[in-house]
């Protein structure tokens, strides 16, 4: 039975990859022509960035935010009427590492860019990096958060936000010291991206000597009743869920139904979508934590330049900036400020790169030799009345 | 450990019970087809998905979104299931139609109706994904995410067993699929149609020379097989209160096993088999958590179809007497 349904898998697997495939195939030629003109050689007094990212996939909603981002800061140059003007050509790669890869050969060698904003995701950076290294061509992501990334010596490959490494401790240390949380259920999806959170909560909580009980459900399943009677036979403070929103949003909905309605819910940046919300329903979200290395600005921040990036976002886009929007800013903030201080080659923006450190909207921007941002700030955001909001840093948020 | 399980036990047992019987509903159709046609119908999966889709209907066409109570909601769940069962049968039907009967007719293998099965499941998955959602349900670019269903009862609890409370949602959930069980079970046993069924399943060639019109029996079994689907469509969705196109993946597959379990070809025994899945399930989890589940359950298939190699029940469609 299980051979046979495992083929029943690949089978369907190779049908959606085969559709995705011929649909990526068909933007893929209307996507690498430039947005004005059509030729492929820059104008003179122009230079081409790229951005590259899942723009119409199932994840397209935690990359159109940052490439919004990214345009915002091109647009508002590029209106200072500069000698050197940018264009930004935009990369659908569907999150498809191997469709990442041709465009990136495509980015080097037809469109000559001279930085990439991105890879957006992990799987896909880990592929697309060694091909940029190799054509010496500098990046910036504005997402992508595994650990893993920075410890391959790259010297062009940079993201403007903390890793894994620093939201899994950053969140664990919020449940035991900002939520003073005694005992503690910690739930992953076995996917490469929340066991590895979860086991980062559970070592950080350990390491204050907070009880844990942990479980591991499976995320595309509908039911999750057996991980649900141990939680409510648990009775814990708070618990943990390393996952995507998806799953994370029936699971928060299935222990409120079941009559755990005290636990404090926490997920990570993966959860950190409304359709966590959808998922629960609103009366079941409601509270619910959401920890994330990135910051979004929310309509009532009160720094000017936050708001005024808030203001001008919401202007362009008609939405409020959503995820990573201002780390998109921030990353393309990046390649504008190297090309303003005269650099148009890839090879001396890459070495004004290391030098950078200027107030940018998330953060401080500045990076170590291993490409990492040295800001590790980590932030909690939390269900109210239907919406997230921004409740403060991990390591000094309250609940009011 | 044991504690663990004495306390979780009687929670375990309700929600095994509950997700059992939407195994057992789908198991039916799996175990009719084979019982009549020998054949695993694999596109049941998607019966059932669309089934979910049908139930959707109901509230995204009266833009129904907060909890209903008295007459509007028994009103809006017959609707619900109604629309789940016309879906799913009607796509059955539409499945036999056009992907087994044409080859059927031609005398092809039965390997052949397993790939067209196949074939026919993707197809209506990805038309979902591609234009049903985005069109019909009004979600552009979100054909592949799941689609929540606004709460429409609300969970109250209805009892308590040893301190573990027991919602309506889930009681109702088990007594609707044991009712459509029941009502299934007198159909084929004591009607004019069921008695087609049984015969074909017994002797196709033998019922063909006693009269029996082989197509409209072949065709009732889609019918009855994709009604079943339907009701376990619209059950599920009342009580997860969320779809998506892919959901009938794993139903199908967990259906199937039930049906094999139970004794495939034997309507009882997928009872047998839906509702011993759904509590292994629960229990199992409770002793090696939760990521175990499908391991247990197969592990106990492998076990049972060692010592038992018809299933729990064994005896099958044809054979059974009214």
């Amino acid at each position: 039975m299980r051979p046979k349904t495992a083929r029943l898998g690949g089978v369907l697997a190779a049908g959606v990859a085969l559709t995705l495939g011929l649909a990526a195939c068909g933007d893929g030629g209307t996507e690498a022509t430039p947005a004005e003109g059509g030729s492929s050689a820059a104008a003179p007094g122009t230079i081409k960035l790229g951005f590259m990212g899942d723009l119409t996939g199932a994840n397209a909603g935690i990359v159109i935010p940052p490439r919004n981002g990214a345009k915002l800061v091109i647009n508002e140059y590029n209106k200072t009427n500069p000698a050197v003007k940018i264009e930004l050509v935009e990369y659908d790669s569907q999150a498809d590492p191997s469709k990442a890869v041709a465009l990136a050969q495509q980015a080097i060698k037809t469109d000559k860019i001279v930085g990439l904003i991105g890879p957006a995701f992990s799987g896909e950076s880990a592929q697309v990096a060694p091909v940029l290294e190799e054509a010496k061509l500098p990046s910036v992501s504005a997402s992508a958060t595994n650990a893993a990334l920075s410890a391959n010596g790259w010297k062009y490959w940079h993201r403007v936000l903390p890793s894994d490494n620093v939201q899994g401790p950053g969140i664990g240390d919020f449940i035991a010291t900002g939520l003073a949380a005694k005992h503690v259920f910690v739930i992953d999806d076995k996917s490469e991206y929340g066991k590895p959170l979860a086991d980062a909560v559970k070592s950080a909580l350990e390491a204050k000597s907070v009880k844990l009980t942990t479980d591991s459900l499976d995320p595309t399943e509908s039911d999750f009743s057996s991980v649900v009677n141990k939680v409510a036979a648990a009775k814990p403070d708070a618990i943990f869920f390393g996952g995507y929103y998806a799953a994370g949003g029936n699971l928060l909905k299935q222990l409120r139904d079941k009559g755990v309605k005290d636990a404090k819910f926490l997920s990570g940046d993966g959860s950190l979508d409304k359709g966590l919300i959808d998922g629960a329903g609103a009366a079941n979200a409601e509270g619910a934590l959401v920890g994330c290395p990135c910051y979004i600005a929310t309509p009532d921040v009160t720094d000017a330049k936050v708001k005024a990036f808030a203001d001008s976002y919401k202007a362009a886009y008609s939405a409020d900036p959503a995820i990573y929007a201002a780390e998109g800013y921030d990353a393309a903030t990046v390649f504008v400020e190297a090309i303003k201080a005269g650099n148009t080659t890839a090879e001396k923006i890459n070495e004004f790169i290391a030098t950078v450190d200027f107030a940018g909207v998330s953060k401080q921007v500045k990076f170590e030799a291993n490409g990492e941002v040295s800001a590790k700030d980590i932030y909690i955001y939390q269900v109210k009345d239907g919406a997230i909001g921004l409740l403060g840093k991990a390591n000094e948020a309250k609940l009011g | 450990m044991l504690n663990d399980f004495i306390n979780q036990f009687w929670p375990a047992t309700i929600d095994g019970l509950a997700f059992g019987s939407i195994y057992a509903l789908i198991a039916l159709g799996y175990t009719m087809v084979y019982g009549v046609l020998r054949l695993i119908n694999f596109a049941h999966s998607e019966v059932f998905m669309i089934g979910t889709f049908g139930a959707m209907l109901v509230p995204f066409v009266f833009g129904i979104n907060s909890p209903l109570t008295g007459i509007a909601l028994v009103g809006v769940v017959v609707a619900m299931i109604l629309a789940g069962m016309l879906a799913s049968a009607g796509t059955a039907i539409a499945l036999e139609r056009i992907a087994y009967r044409p080859l059927r007719k031609r005398g092809a293998s039965r390997l052949a109706a397993l790939i067209s099965a196949i074939g026919a499941s993707i197809f209506l998955q990805e038309l979902f994904a591609l234009l049903v959602i985005p069109e019909v349900f009004n979600r552009p670019e979100q054909g592949r995410i799941q689609m929540a269903l606004p709460r429409l009862m609300e969970r109250s609890e209805l009892f308590s067993i040893f301190g573990h409370p027991v919602r309506i949602d889930q009681i109702f959930v088990i007594l609707a699929a044991i009712g459509m069980m029941i009502a299934l079970d007198a159909l084929v046993n004591r009607s004019k149609i069921g008695r087609g069924i049984r015969a074909t399943a017994q002797n196709p060639e033998a019922a063909v020379l006693m009269g029996v019109d082989i197509n409209r029996i072949v065709r009732m079994t889609f019918l009855i097989g994709g009604g079943m689907a339907g009701v376990a469509g619209a059950l599920y969705l009342i009580s997860y209160e969320n779809t998506h196109y892919f959901v009938g993946f794993l139903f199908g597959i967990k259906a199937f096993t039930a049906a094999v379990l139970g004794g495939i070809g034997n309507l009882r025994g997928a009872l047998v088999g839906g509702i011993t899945l759904g509590l292994v399930e629960n229990y199992g989890a409770i002793f090696f958590g939760s990521d175990w589940k499908h391991v247990i359950s197969f592990t106990i298939l492998v076990l049972v179809l060692m010592f038992r190699p018809t299933g729990i029940l064994g005896e099958s469609l044809q054979q059974a007497r009214a």
